[in-house]
């Protein structure tokens, strides 16, 4: 009933993951995967988009093992990559607590917590990895917390009963982000890595159906250049930013990953979108960005929102009985920690009932009064400091005198271009890491899950596959048609964007797609929204691409074109999303299917109809995506209702 | 608020540049100073003109990439805040702002506010790293860190390496950003091995860079957005004699 926007293909498979015992498949893959010769390496030519966590760690390990890496991010240093500003930590089954933590656990609670929307085969990898990614950090120097005995100190994190998250008070992805930094500047000064800060990468160049290059933009004169190699590996990240408010950087931006699915690399799951509970509420017309306050808050800090709604008092003057400490009341056993998703939608409910607190009623109350009783306000502020420091300086208000106002935002996407076991999407050539990816989180990203995915793509698990496909494909140079062919396209599309000279800015069409997408494909989704937003979006791109201004000139540091571009592969983006969304009418994870819910307004998996991952196929720019499906199979962790009761 | 802003304008790197006016009127005082430079550049746009090219990415202090030396303070008038926490409710109604780049040798400018700070990037690759190949570390609980010293390595770690030290010091010196990465990785038993070459490798390429000598006029750690301590320049200093006194090799 949904074949109207768009038509069914052939279904697909992962063909890399090996069978058997399901600890034993990573080994056993990299037993298979063919070496390529140490004094052939340097030959070998790699190209990463992005420094992030993902591309940081891969450029370091691959430079580390020999290739010939040349590497690339549109900010003025590989250092700044959005992977910097996570704050709350990083998962290992180190099971340092001793509290009946393993691999196996991890394993379990992330394909649950990924509402059974994700590969058995990849997230126990990545439950197995953890462990030594702690390790490489930790030798790096990468100061993380400690106890008084010098140990490594954790944390329980959002949607799990034990501890094993390993962080660096609020800015653990600020220190693991350094730490790959370091180790990829040290293979820059010996001659592996060659870097190019401030170009973004524009095309992709193509022969014979493989990845063998890019074309990128330098963003200090303008300049098109064009690189050549034997893989082409994207790490540039989510594409949050669709929604305009976000919790991503301004930067980021889906062109690279949407420029590869135009080439045929496949796209999957873009609906499932990750909404933070805990960030700080929207302030007025000028808000460019959304930020947040790290989860960590909820170990702590208790929600609540007045139990009557329209409740104007001051938060100290509400007393303990007229308050609704709504996760504790809702969810007795996880309380506060409910995963993201859930703590996310519980917001909204009371928001919608008119109890929401702060301008416009869009927010709840994230309260450290009884943790401030508890531990003292010295504790308190050991643990959360710099956060509250940071709320304070945002808001103008004290959070040890007066409760957070927090409200949810968009914060990750769990989709991406769809990827093998090896990490290879479906163009030969091209590997996809990190948030780029759909991998591993399924519908629904648990908390302190996505450094460590980061990290195991780039410095465990993209070397030991991409070297398989080099070994067996010995590819020549390029030739030049195609890669004229690249530069080209490149070329017309600035030059259309320059050429419109309308009336109306960049910006003011990225905010108005973004009230589109958070209004009709936000937190809670219905069929009438949606087939909404598929009439609103292509509407307003054709009015994007006849109105839009674009000032200066193409051959120059030029702001407005860099944003121009990435606001143009959004709208192609957002209405596949949209679409994507349209046709799972169940709920599941970070996405919620208003027609899909139980009697108590919990989401409602459909795993007869849904168990699939949804990877779409490009079909030009009139064209109806094609849908091909992989089905998810689970032989050990079984599909359950969720319940954090 | 209305306010005045007094921008610096410089289309090329070659280029001479200048100050030009402009007015706003209607900005929140809840607005971030960034986001009013939004609302200044879409002004700007509407007029046909070329808009103010600022570098800004995460817009929660942590990237380091932005910067503004705002009425003569790198990242303006709020301590230990960086240009895009800054808020302006921190200004005055018709206050009249000076809005300009990175001052300093080693920084040159590209376009209106945007420097090249690639030499922090020399900095880092000369030694600020301590050598860990993928794969070769050993359990992470081999080697406990007592809890002072991960915290004070924690502290001078912090540095986001935004260049507000070297923009406010009268020398344009980065012994600030420096230090603190001299002192993080010093401060890890990891980081031993190295520890004398490292300091030795990375102030020479400091220097090589034209940033200019320290004199301890502490300008740099009151620009600081994270508040990095001015001590990280004395172990700087202590180890760099360390490593070039007696006869160590170099």
């Amino acid at each position: 009933m949904y074949d109207d926007f768009h038509d069914s293909g052939a279904p697909i498979a992962d063909a890399k993951a090996p069978a058997g015992p399901i600890e034993d498949r990573w080994t056993t893959r990299k037993f298979d995967a063919k070496q390529v010769n140490p004094a052939n390496k340097r030959k070998k030519k790699i190209i990463i988009i992005g420094t992030g966590l993902a591309g940081g760690a891969a450029g370091a390990t691959l430079g580390e093992a020999g290739y010939h890496v040349v590497q690339f991010c549109f900010q003025d240093s590989p250092r700044r990559a959005h992977s910097i500003a996570a704050q709350g930590g990083i998962n290992a089954a180190k099971n340092y607590r001793n509290d009946g933590d393993s691999v196996y656990r991890l394993f379990y609670e992330t394909v649950k917590g990924g509402d059974f929307r994700s590969r058995e085969s990849n997230v126990y990898r990545l439950a197995d990895i953890s462990r030594n990614i702690i390790d490489q950090c930790v030798a790096q120097g990468v100061p993380f917390a400690r106890e008084y005995g010098g140990l490594l100190d954790n944390r329980s994190f959002g949607g799990t009963q034990v501890s094993r998250t390993f962080y660096a008070r609020g800015q653990t992805g600020q220190q693991l982000l350094l730490g790959a930094y370091q180790a990829l500047m040290r293979q820059v000064e010996a001659g592996n890595v060659e870097l190019h800060p401030r170009h973004e990468m524009l095309d992709l160049i193509m022969e014979d159906g493989r990845a063998r290059g890019v074309v990128v933009r330098n963003l200090i004169n303008g300049e098109i250049e064009h690189h050549t190699a034997d893989a082409v590996v994207l790490a540039s990240g989510g594409y949050g930013n669709v929604y305009f408010l976000s919790t991503n950087a301004m930067g980021s931006n889906v062109t690279a990953s949407w420029r590869a699915h135009r080439h045929g690399a496949l796209f999957a799951n873009p609906c499932y979108t990750q909404i933070h509970p805990t960030c700080i509420p929207v302030s007025g017309d000028h808000q460019s960005k959304l930020t947040l306050m790290s989860e960590s808050l909820r170990n702590d800090g208790r929600v609540w929102v007045p139990k009557k709604g329209g409740d104007t008092r001051k938060p100290a003057d509400i007393p303990e009985d007229e308050r609704d400490y709504y996760l504790e009341r809702i969810y007795p056993s996880f309380g506060n920690l409910v995963p993201r998703d859930i703590a996310s939608r519980a917001a909204k409910n009371v928001c919608d009932e008119g109890r929401g607190v702060g301008p416009g009623g869009l927010g709840v109350y994230l309260d450290f009064a009884d943790a401030i009783d508890r531990l003292g306000r010295d504790k308190v502020e050991a643990k959360y400091g710099n956060l509250f420091e940071m709320y304070e300086r945002i808001t103008g208000e004290n959070p040890y005198d007066t409760p957070m106002r927090i409200y949810p935002a968009v914060h990750y996407t769990m989709g991406g271009l769809w990827v093998d076991y090896d990490l290879e999407s479906t163009i030969p050539g091209l590997f996809v890491i990190g948030e780029a990816n759909f991998s591993d989180h399924g519908a629904n990203r648990l908390g302190a899950s996505a450094l460590m995915q980061g990290l195991a793509d780039g410095y465990f698990v993209l070397p030991n596959t991409i070297g398989d496909y080099i070994a067996r494909n010995a590819l020549g140079p390029v030739a030049e048609s195609a890669v004229a062919e690249a530069e080209e396209r490149v070329r017309t599309r600035i030059e259309k964007l320059l050429s419109i000279d309308g009336d109306r800015s960049v910006d003011s069409f990225h905010r108005e797609l973004g009230h589109i997408m958070w209004e009709y494909c936000g937190m809670e989704r219905t069929e009438e929204g949606l087939r909404k937003a598929l009439s609103l979006i292509p509407e307003l791109r054709k009015e994007f691409w006849t109105r839009v201004k674009v000032t200066g000139k193409g051959e120059e540091l030029n702001q407005q074109l860099e944003k121009a571009g990435r606001v143009a592969d959004f709208f192609e983006l957002a209405e596949l999303m949209v679409i994507d969304a349209l046709h799972r009418t169940e709920s599941c994870g970070g996405h919620f299917r208003a027609e899909s819910q139980d009697d108590d307004g919990e989401a409602k998996r459909d795993d007869d109809g849904f168990s699939y991952v949804a990877a779409w196929e490009w079909a030009g720019e009139d064209g109806r995506p094609v849908l091909h499906k992989e089905a998810l199979e689970f032989e050990y962790v079984k599909p359950t209702q969720r319940s954090y009761k | 608020m209305k306010l005045t802003l007094r921008v610096w304008r410089q289309r090329r790197p070659e280029d001479k540049g200048a100050m030009v006016e402009y007015e706003l009127d209607d900005i929140s005082p809840d607005a971030s100073f960034l986001e009013m430079l939004d609302v200044l550049n879409e002004k700007l746009i509407a007029s046909g003109e070329d808009p103010v090219a600022f570098d800004h990415d995460c817009r929660e202090g942590i990237c380091g990439m932005c910067s503004l030396v705002i009425n003569g303070t790198p990242h303006g008038p709020e301590r230990a805040t960086t240009t895009c926490q800054l808020h302006m409710r921190k200004f005055k109604d018709r206050e009249v702002i000076d809005v300009e780049p990175w001052r300093a040798a080693a920084f040159p400018v590209v376009k209106d506010l945007v420097v090249d700070r690639s030499a922090f990037d020399r900095i880092i690759q000369a030694g600020g790293y301590i050598t860990a190949p993928t794969g070769t570390a050993p359990e992470a609980h081999a080697t406990p860190v007592p809890k002072p010293d991960a915290d004070q390595a924690f502290e001078a770690a912090e540095c986001i390496g935004c260049g507000a030290c070297v923009a406010a010091c009268p020398n344009g010196s980065a012994a600030l950003f420096l230090g603190a990465k001299v002192t993080h990785l010093g401060l890890m038993p990891q980081g031993q091995p190295e520890r004398w070459d490292r300091v030795v490798s990375m102030l020479d390429t400091h220097d090589a860079e034209g940033f200019g000598g320290c004199t301890n006029t502490g300008e740099c750690t009151a620009a600081c957005p994270k508040g990095i301590p001015l001590d990280v320049i004395g172990r700087l200093n202590h180890d760099y004699l360390k490593a070039t006194a007696g006869g160590r090799k170099r």
